[in-house]
Parts: C-alpha cells; sequence; structure tokens
C-alpha cells in the first residue's frame, strides 16, 4: 500500500528528534475537515483550538502549536466525536495518543492531566486495585499546591462521615500483582 | 441467571452504595454473582493517559481470571469506565492479530492468557435485556407512583461500544423506571457528558457541566445513574452548582438498583441510602 504523504514532517526533524506524531497521525489521516468533532464536543467551549483545527495541525505537524494547546487535555472521554465522525475515525482515541506523548514528552505543561494519571496508575502498581484516599494524597503532592487540598477538604468529610474513605489499603495476598504486569508494557513499549 | 462480578475499585471505596445495592437488588430477583478471585483495577482513564498497552493490558487481565476460572460466565460491570475498558480489551483480543498478540505477551509474564471468550456487560445491559420489566413490576410492592425520575446514562455504557442501547438517545432504563410506577421526566441530556475526571483535574470546566445537567433536572424527583463518576459529579458538586447559576439545583440523585430495589421493598439500609451524598426530604418521605 503506498503511503500518501501530506504536508508533515518526515521520521524525524532536522534535530534528528523523533516523528513523535506518527501514531496520531495514522489515526487521523483521512479527516476531511467537517467539524463534526468540533459540534458533538462537550468541552469545546473552554478549549483553546477546536478538535477539527487540532487535527489539522497534526497532519500539518504543528508540533508546538499542538503542544501549547490544551485541547486534548480538556477530552472526556464521551466518545461523542467517535460516534459521528462521518469517516469512523478513532477520534477519541487519537486524543489520548496525543496525552500519552504529553504525558512522556512534557510532563511539566500538562501537570494537572499528568500528575492525576501518573499518582493514579503509581498507586495501582503499589496495590493491585486504587485505593482512593492515597491516590488524592499523592496527587495533591505532586501538584505541590498547598491550597488544593482545602477544595476538596469539606467533600472528603462528608465522604469520610460515611465511611466512604478507606484508612487501610486495600490487600490482595500479595502487594505486586502487578507489578510483572507494569514491567512487561514497559519493555515492550521501550519505556523506563 | 449467575453472572461473574466486576464491581472496580469505586466500588470498594466512594461508591460502596452501588455495589452493595446492586447485590441486593439481583439477588432479591434470582440473580447469583459469582467474584472475580484477585480481581485488580481496569486502569480507568487514567491508563490511557499513560500508555496504549497498559490500558489494554489492565483489563484483559481480568478477562484473563474469568476465562481461567472457567463456567463461561459473562462478566457484569457496574461501573461504565470499568464496563469501558474491560470490553475494549475484549474487542481487541476477539478481533486476534497485533494486538492479541501484543496483550498476551505482556500477560504472560503474570502466568495468564486471554482468549476473548468471556462476554462483558454492563450492569444496565443485564437489568434491560436479561430481565423482564413486566415481571419486575408484578413484584413491586413500594410502587413509586407520581413520580417523575431523569435517566441518566452518561457516556461510557454508550460510546464507543453500543451493545445495548442507541448512543444518541437511549432509552433502555425507561422500563424499567416504568416498572416501578413512576413516570419518565423528560429531558434531552440523558447521554451528555458529566465531565468525568474534569471535576479533579479542571474543575472551572467540570462544573459547568454539571450545572447544566442540575439545570435540566429541576422538576423531577431524582436523577438515577449507571456509573460512580456520573454519580459522584453530579451529588457532590450541587452547592457550588448553585452559586455558579446563582439558583437552587439541589436534586436526589441515585443509582438505578437503589431506585429499583426500593421499589420491591428492599429497605433504604438494605439500598444504602445512608451512604449517597444528595437525597431530598421529599424523597425520602415517598420513596423511603
Ligand atoms: S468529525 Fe472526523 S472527519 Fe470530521 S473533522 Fe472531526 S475527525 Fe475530521
Ligand atoms: S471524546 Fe473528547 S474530543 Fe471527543 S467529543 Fe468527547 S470530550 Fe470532545
Amino acid at each position: 500500500m503506498v503511503e500518501i504523504q501530506r504536508e508533515h514532517p518526515a521520521a524525524s526533524d532536522e534535530a534528528g528528534r523523533p516523528d513523535i506524531l506518527a501514531a496520531v497521525r495514522k489515526l487521523i489521516q483521512p479527516c476531511i475537515q467537517c467539524g463534526t468533532c468540533t459540534g458533538s464536543c462537550p468541552n469545546e467551549f473552554a478549549m483553546d483550538c477546536t478538535p477539527r483545527m487540532l487535527w489539522r495541525l497534526v497532519l500539518r505537524g504543528e508540533v508546538d502549536e499542538i503542544f501549547n494547546s490544551r485541547t486534548f487535555a480538556l477530552c472526556s472521554s464521551c466518545y461523542s466525536c467517535t460516534l459521528r465522525c462521518p469517516r469512523q475515525l478513532p477520534v477519541t482515541e487519537a486524543m489520548a495518543a496525543l496525552k500519552q506523548v504529553a504525558a512522556r514528552l512534557c510532563p511539566d505543561r500538562y501537570r494537572s492531566s499528568t500528575a492525576f494519571s501518573k499518582t493514579f496508575m503509581d498507586s495501582v502498581r503499589r496495590h493491585g486495585r486504587v485505593n482512593e484516599m492515597e491516590f488524592m494524597f499523592f496527587y495533591f503532592v505532586s501538584r505541590k499546591n498547598p491550597l488544593l487540598p482545602f477544595r476538596f477538604s469539606p467533600m472528603g468529610l462528608r465522604l469520610m462521615r460515611r465511611g466512604k474513605v478507606k484508612m487501610s489499603l486495600p490487600g490482595l495476598g500479595g502487594n505486586d500483582v502487578l507489578a510483572p504486569l507494569f514491567r512487561a508494557v514497559e519493555r515492550l513499549e521501550g519505556t523506563p | 441467571m449467575r453472572y461473574f462480578y466486576y464491581p472496580g475499585c469505586s466500588l470498594e471505596g466512594t461508591a460502596r452504595e452501588y455495589d452493595l445495592s446492586t447485590r441486593a437488588f439481583l439477588g432479591a430477583v434470582g440473580v447469583e454473582l459469582v467474584d472475580l478471585p484477585d480481581w485488580t483495577c481496569c486502569g480507568a482513564t487514567a491508563a490511557q493517559g499513560m500508555s496504549r498497552l497498559l490500558a489494554l493490558a489492565l483489563p484483559a487481565r481480568n478477562l484473563a481470571l474469568a476465562e481461567k476460572t472457567g463456567g463461561n460466565l459473562d462478566i457484569l460491570v457496574p461501573c461504565s469506565a470499568c464496563y469501558l475498558n474491560l470490553r475494549r480489551a475484549e474487542d481487541r483480543i476477539r478481533s486476534g492479530g497485533e494486538a492479541k498478540r501484543e496483550i498476551n505477551e505482556a500477560l504472560s509474564e503474570t502466568g495468564l492468557h486471554c482468549d476473548g471468550r468471556v462476554r462483558v456487560r454492563h450492569l444496565l445491559d443485564v437489568l434491560s435485556r436479561d430481565l423482564d420489566a413486566a415481571s419486575l413490576a408484578d413484584r413491586v410492592t413500594r410502587p413509586l407512583h407520581g413520580m417523575r425520575i431523569a435517566p441518566y446514562y452518561g457516556c461510557q455504557c454508550l460510546r464507543p461500544y453500543a451493545d445495548f442501547d442507541d448512543p444518541e438517545e437511549p432509552r433502555t432504563m425507561e422500563p424499567l423506571i416504568r416498572s416501578t410506577g413512576a413516570e419518565i421526566f423528560p429531558w434531552t441530556v440523558g447521554a451528555h457528558c458529566c465531565g468525568a475526571s474534569h471535576m479533579t483535574t479542571k474543575p472551572e470546566i467540570g462544573i459547568e457541566l454539571v450545572a447544566g445537567l442540575l439545570d435540566a433536572a429541576r422538576g423531577a424527583d431524582a436523577v438515577v445513574t449507571v456509573c460512580p463518576m456520573c454519580q459522584m459529579n453530579l451529588e457532590a458538586y450541587q452547592r457550588k452548582a448553585s452559586s455558579l447559576r446563582g439558583s437552587d439545583l439541589s436534586a436526589t440523585i441515585l443509582y438505578l438498583p437503589q431506585l429499583l430495589g426500593l421499589a420491591l421493598g428492599l429497605s433504604r439500609d438494605e439500598v444504602r441510602l445512608d451512604l449517597n451524598l444528595a437525597v431530598g426530604q421529599a424523597f425520602r418521605k415517598t420513596a423511603a
């Protein structure tokens, strides 16, 4: 099959950096810029660049513009765009693919989303299941915002009164049931 | 009827009443749940934000456990986020090829293997297709006549896998709600997004979506949900949403099996209404 080449950079740029958009571009290549995704998106009101525009930037290889925008970080995975896209493209998956690139390459710029995912997965890795209390604690610590916990404390108290916050960690016998799985995935995906 | 049961992490914590009322209601209608031994987290939405393969391997581990346990049962999942993750893993493994190979290569390190033999089903799928609403109606001992209930489906039980309902205009909760004697509150936002984890990471955006839903629910006696994330977003931030919109947006929010259980005569305690964050006096008086 002949791959259609658009106006995007080759496998690496002049500085020799790898083509970080390859996976996303593959998902979104047949986009016809109809704007159905934008029209379906519940978070579009808060985005600096619409989903349709984002796909244009991806096809043009505008790495800086893409990762300066917070459009993909605002995707709440509602799948409306995926359902309605006339080209039946995996639009939500493409948003997730951009989140994955951002988590690896510029974690600082997407601190809140990346910290959320990372502390969540750390808790899963340690215990096999998520301890919501431990997860929120480490999330606050990672955000280094001393005022953040106060935003949540009224709710925390309401949850605690109802015995919904477990003070103990979930046990599965051995604590590292998932450690080998995490390691295998890291090996297969070539990440540390 | 027997199913494997995958509660997921939220149902062990902030959504305990969803777990307990699901078990209580299904028990009352004669459905047997087989707990999946040593189940682990499905990866929630966080794994997707980190790694594509991890987001498939974590749920696949649970499918592999079910296959290993045997018995040829479907897996029943009440949480919509867990459902989507397990369902996607099932889909990728069933379609075979590279994804199946990759997932199994990761799983092999834990001594597990998955062929995609077990079907993943959302609680609402089971309630609406395996139970018979007419026979439910016959068993109602505490009819909810005169109540208007707003069915809230959210996103991930409907999309992208439209297994059991119309993903744009879902209707499957309606016969179940009517079986209790209640009416359907007419609204058009039942399949709109609640903002998912935005309330934690980007609250100024999440609250807009939540306020929009609560505003649309004005006039309903209760909103019923089938997902812990939807439930939490709708019940926990009502004061904030009210001050944002400058009007009272408080509403009764409960899980579908809680409503159905109450109609069947289960007590408040049995469906754990005490654990909910938003149940109004009027609702308590009439329904419980
Ligand atoms: S709906 Fe699909 S084809 Fe249309 S702009 Fe969005 S991604 Fe492109
Ligand atoms: S899945 Fe994401 S990008 Fe698509 S419509 Fe929903 S929030 Fe918007």
